[in-house]
Parts: C-alpha cells; structure tokens; sequence
C-alpha cells in the first residue's frame, strides 16, 4: 500500500483522523482547489458561454479522453495492480459497455443515465465469466485465457450480433439529455465525464483501503495467507474480475456517448496493451497510477512523438539508405512509443506515481527528514 | 477428563506420490493446552500442522475441531471457525504496514463489501476505526507500537515473526497453531516470544499447538508433548515423560550420528 506519511509536526489525535486521505487541511485544499479549477476550464474556452478563448478548445476533448481512460485503466488497477492478477481484454469489455449501452439507448429509448450503470453492471458479470479461469490458472496462462475474451467479444459483435449493432460499420449514438437539456456539445459532456470520473477514482480508493482491497492485496501478496486469514480467495479474484470489467464498462458507455458514434476498431487487443502500458508508466497498484499513466501515455502519443517525428524521419533515411520512407511514416510512431516504454521501465519501474510518493515525503518531512 | 478435546486428530494418513509424510498418527489436545509437536527434519510436523489448518488433506483418517469433523473444510472455513496459524518460513504481505497485516487478518470479524466499502463515509468507516482498536490493542499487547506503520518487506527477521504472531491472534482464534515461532532467533528474541505465548495461553485461554525444536524451551512451556519420527507418532506424554522416552532419544541420537 502507498506509504502515507504526515508532514513534520502534525499529529493525529484519533484513528479516525489518521484513515482518512486528505490527513491535513492543506492536502484538502490542494485537491479540492484542483478539482474546482479543472471544472472552471470549458467556460474559458472558444466555445464556452464567455466567448473567451483563454483555454484551446482542442484540451476540452484531450481532458475528456484522459478522463475516460483514467476510468477504464483505474478498472485495470484494481485487477493488476491491487489483486495481482491479469488481463488482455480490459478494451474488450469496453466494448460490452459501449455497444450495451448504446443498444439499450437506441433499441428501448433508454435514458443515459439508466444505460449506464446497467451496461456497467452487465459488463461486471461478463469480467466476472472470464475471470473463472482464475481459479485454476495463474499468470502466462491466465493472460492468455483473458486474451480469448479480446477475440471472442468483438467477433460476436462483429457477426452474429450485426443486426443491432451495425458490425463494422459504425453505430450512432444519441446525445445524453436531463431534463431536457442536450449534452451533444463536449463542454456539456464534461461535465458528466469529470464528475464521474472523480467519483469513481473515490470509489476504488475507498475499496482499496477497507476490507475488500486489503483481501486484494491479500490475494496478490500470498494467496497461502490469505486462505488461512479466511479470505476466499477465488471469490475475491472474481470480485476483483467483475469490478475491473465494471470499471471498462463506465469507460465504454462514457466514449460511445461523448463520441455519439461507435465503432468495433477502438476495442482491439492494441488498445488492451495500450491501457497495460499506461497503468505500468503510471504505476500499478497505486492509487494515481492510472491518471498519471493516462495522461502521460496520451501527452507522449499525442504531442511529444509527433513533434519528434519530422526530425527522426528526416535523419533514418541517410542513416539506412535501404529502407522505404513509406514504410518508415507508417512504423515510426509505434516504434517510438515502444521505445519510450523500455526506457521508462528501466528507470522508473514501478511507475510515475511511486515517483511521486517519494517527492511528495521528502517534502512533507522537510526540514526533517527523519 | 471427559471434557471434548479442542482438537482431535484421528488417525490420519498423508502420502506425496511415493513419501509418506504422516503415518497413521492419532492424538488429542485438550482445551486451554499448550501442547507441543517435535521431531526431527523431515517428521513431518509441518505437513501435521498443514493438515489442521486445511492446506493438506490427508487420504485417510479425519481431523476434528470441537467435535465437529473438519476433514472436508477448506483452509479459508477452517479460519473461519476459529483455527488461526503462523509459518516456518513467515507467510506475511511484504508490500503492506504491520498495522495493514493486522486489519487484513479482521476479514472474518468484517462485514463491509465491494458496495459499502465504495461508499466508505457510514458503515465502512465506523467498522474500520472499531477494528483499528482492536489491532492496536494486539500492537500493544506485542509491542509493536514503533513498527506499526512500517513495510514488513523491511523489518528485521525476529521482527516479522513477531508481526506474523500478531495477524495470527488478530483473526481472534481459538486454537493457535505456531510452527517453529523461534527459529533463527537469538536467545532475547526467543524469551521474548515464550513470553508473548505464555501471556497469550493465560489471558485468553488460547488452545495452543506449537511446533519446536528448542527442547529447553518446549519441555519448559508445554503441557504435553508429541514427538513424531519419519511420519509416525513415537511418543506422547508430559514433558518429564518425553524427556525420558528411549524412542524419543533414539530418533534424535540418530539424527545427530
Ligand atoms: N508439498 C509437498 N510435496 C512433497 N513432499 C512434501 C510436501 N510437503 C512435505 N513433504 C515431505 O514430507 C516429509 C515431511 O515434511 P515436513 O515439512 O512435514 O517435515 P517437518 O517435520 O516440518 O521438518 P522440518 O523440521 O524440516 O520443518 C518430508 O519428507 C517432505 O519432503
Ligand atoms: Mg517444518
């Protein structure tokens, strides 16, 4: 568990006190303050009711896609992370919650908000059915018994589902309304998608550090001991199958409505091991580990390779004359990002956010650092 | 003497492919013992213990606890009705604090899920400083105060064992099974952990079932004694008894020859 120290000089003065996340009034200011300003950031825009375009219109959908994933890979963490177990098929699920919801909202008219927890909890008990071979397999052949529910899921909704979800081609999705009001617009969808995803990074953080998340870790440390505390272990695995899916199925729901359109190629085993290599960046068990991997992952993809890749492709070409500049544009993201990825396990393995624990101790002992 | 026994062990047989670890072995632990296993490398002590707890399940014979035939159990139900353990080579969660080693030992005496627990401000959070008070009544007890928020990945040797003894008693068992509690220790920590297993015994009248090879030390704090020798029970007595038992002294002559 993430080491939870107070700073120098602040005493806790009941257990109560000394459970609780935010130890200190500044640390409640400080992300209270951060929440309040990032809910502030669509009025600043372009678009927003203002007209001031003091922030780019193009964060709003940056923030909302870190949001969304920052859900799906939370959902991984509890998995991976807290319960040690795996999965490749975490896009896959995304997939159930995204076409569930989306076939519930245009086939029964159903509202947003009662599509969503439903395909949440639907995409639950699916996790749940391909979490059972963890009762006989562990590691390698547990991967690759998740890696059947990453090719099983969207082929069946590929073929034999086609009539209600349109196959390959993409699938409309209508806006969310409440009381009549349209969130087609993505300043309105932000504000859905960020509440949600706060109450959800809570949620997980609560589980983590009552019974059910010490059974986790119980599970992931010494399945042995767990037993013996009287822990079922099978059955938190399951729990852990079956939050972790809920979790893709959020994050699913949440990007077939904001996109308000669908289609099967977002849910491939290359998004499955791209959401793997965010949590590993972010540091896996660690409750920030999924934001700080999210958003680094998308500001690495997104910004930094693309504004390296003009200079890299002008130098590979008198480097090794024998290669072929089309196949170079088409490989040369995928092999940066591959490469940034080796570098980061190799000097900060266990992610951003243990990075971040640390710089945040060192401070908070100051002046004292023992 | 017509009180049921705690635990009794019935007969039981245990074979890995071609070895037999334990042979026909039989013996009861009276409620409120202190009841000791010895026995050279290799008796099969560890795999006695294992059989208890539900990690082994013998291929003959039964095990039973308070009367009721527990043979079929799983280890986690075994737990569950009160039979609580340590290991000869420590089994605790090396990524988590000694206090978070405890609390996760609270599971059985806990009732908040997936649900409650998301929500966390009500039901949660009141279970969780209840039984915080309870843990730390078992840090003090242990004196373990200093280490409470320390990873147990770092914590010395003698320290661990000291921690694993304290998830033991924090799932509130009624039979303790120690298996080898002082092994590797130096004489301080070994005083310390006889002390620890007295004050349990005689404040919660604990039923306690202790694997040792410190002979001073088992004739000194146990009640009764059985010594085990290549998976068959060799003798069963008192302390002074087992002291003076030819088959006793052979089995360790023989191991020292
Ligand atoms: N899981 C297992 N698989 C195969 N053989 C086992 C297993 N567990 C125990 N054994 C064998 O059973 C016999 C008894 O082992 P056990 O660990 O019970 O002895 P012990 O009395 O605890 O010894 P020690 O004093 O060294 O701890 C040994 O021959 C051991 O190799
Ligand atoms: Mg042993």
């Amino acid at each position: 568990m993430s080491a939870n120290i107070r700073p120098s000089g602040v005493f806790d003065t009941s257990y109560g006190q000394d459970i609780s996340i935010n130890r200190t009034r500044g640390d409640k200011w400080l992300s209270n303050g951060l929440l309040i300003a990032l809910l502030l950031v669509p009025l600043l825009t372009a678009e927003g009711p203002l007209g001031i375009s003091l922030v780019p219109q193009l964060w709003i959908g940056l923030i909302i896609r870190i949001a969304i994933f920052a859900i799906a890979v939370q959902g991984l963490n509890i998995l991976i992370g807290y319960t040690g177990q795996i999965s490749l098929g975490h896009a896959a699920f995304m997939a159930v919650g995204a076409y569930t919801s989306a076939i519930l909202a245009r086939e029964l008219g159903m509202s947003f908000w009662l599509a969503l927890p439903l395909s949440a909890l639907f995409t639950g008990g699916v996790g749940l059915i391909f979490g059972l071979p963890s009762l006989r397999v562990k590691g390698f052949y547990l991967a690759m018994a998740t890696l059947a529910a990453q090719f099983i899921i969207p082929w069946i909704l590929r073929y034999p589902l086609e009539g209600i979800t349109g196959g390959s081609r993409p699938l409309e999705v209508p806006a969310p309304s409440l009381f009549g009001l349209s969130f087609a617009h993505e300043n309105a969808m932000f504000y859905i998608i960020i509440p949600l995803a706060v109450i959800m990074a809570l949620a997980a953080r609560n589980i983590a550090r009552t019974r059910v998340g010490r059974a986790f870790v119980s599970v992931r440390d010494n399945d042995l001991a767990a037993e013996l505390l009287g822990i079922n272990v099978f059955s938190y695995k399951l729990q852990a199958f079956f939050l972790s899916a809920l979790y893709a199925g959020v994050a699913g729901c949440l990007l077939a409505f904001e996109s308000n359109s669908l289609s099967l190629d977002k849910f491939l085993l290359d998004r499955s091991i791209e959401m793997l290599a965010m949590l590993v960046i972010g540091g896996a068990g660690f409750p920030l580990g999924p934001l700080f991997g999210v958003a680094f992952v998308n500001l690495l993809t997104q910004n930094i390779i693309p504004s390296i890749i003009p200079s890299v492709k002008g130098v590979l070409p008198s480097l090794f004359p024998f290669l072929n500049p089309i196949n170079v544009d088409a490989a040369l993201s995928p092999l940066l990002f591959g490469l940034a990825l080796m570098v980061f396990l190799i000097i900060a393995p266990r992610g951003l956010a243990h990075r971040w624990e640390i710089l945040k101790i060192s401070w908070k002992l100051r002046p004292y650092s023992h | 003497m017509t009180e049921l026994p705690k635990l009794e062990v019935r007969n039981i047989s245990l074979s890995f492919g071609g070895i037999r670890a334990l042979n026909h072995v039989a013996f009861n632990v009276p409620t409120g013992s202190i009841f000791a296993i010895i026995g050279p490398n290799g008796a099969g002590k560890t795999s006695l213990i294992n059989s208890i707890n539900g990690f082994y399940h013998p291929q003959e014979g039964a095990v039973l606890f308070e009367g009721q035939d527990i043979s079929g159990l799983p280890a986690f139900k075994r737990a569950k009705l009160g039979i609580s353990r340590t290991f000869q080579n420590i089994a605790l969660y090396t990524n988590m604090t000694a206090l978070d080693n405890l609390m996760a030992a609270r599971h059985i005496h806990m009732r908040t899920n997936l649900l409650t627990g998301a929500l966390y401000w009500g039901s949660a959070r009141a279970e969780e400083i209840e039984h915080r008070a309870r843990v730390e009544e078992i840090i003090d007890f242990l004196e373990m105060e200093s280490i409470r928020k320390t990873v147990v990945g770092n914590l010395s040797y003698g320290l661990r064992k000291r921690v694993e003894l304290g998830r033991a008693l924090a799932l509130e068992p009624t039979l303790l099974l120690l298996d080898e509690p002082m092994a590797g220790m130096n004489v301080e920590e070994k005083e310390d952990m006889a002390r620890f297993i007295l004050d349990i015994h005689e404040r919660q009248k604990m039923t306690i079932l202790l694997i040792e090879h410190d002979m001073g030390l088992v004739m000194d704090i146990s009640h009764r004694v059985v010594a085990l020798d290549f998976g068959r029970k060799i003798a069963e007595g008192t302390p002074d008894e087992i002291k003076k038992n030819d088959a006793v002294i052979k089995a360790y002559l023989g191991q020292e020859a």
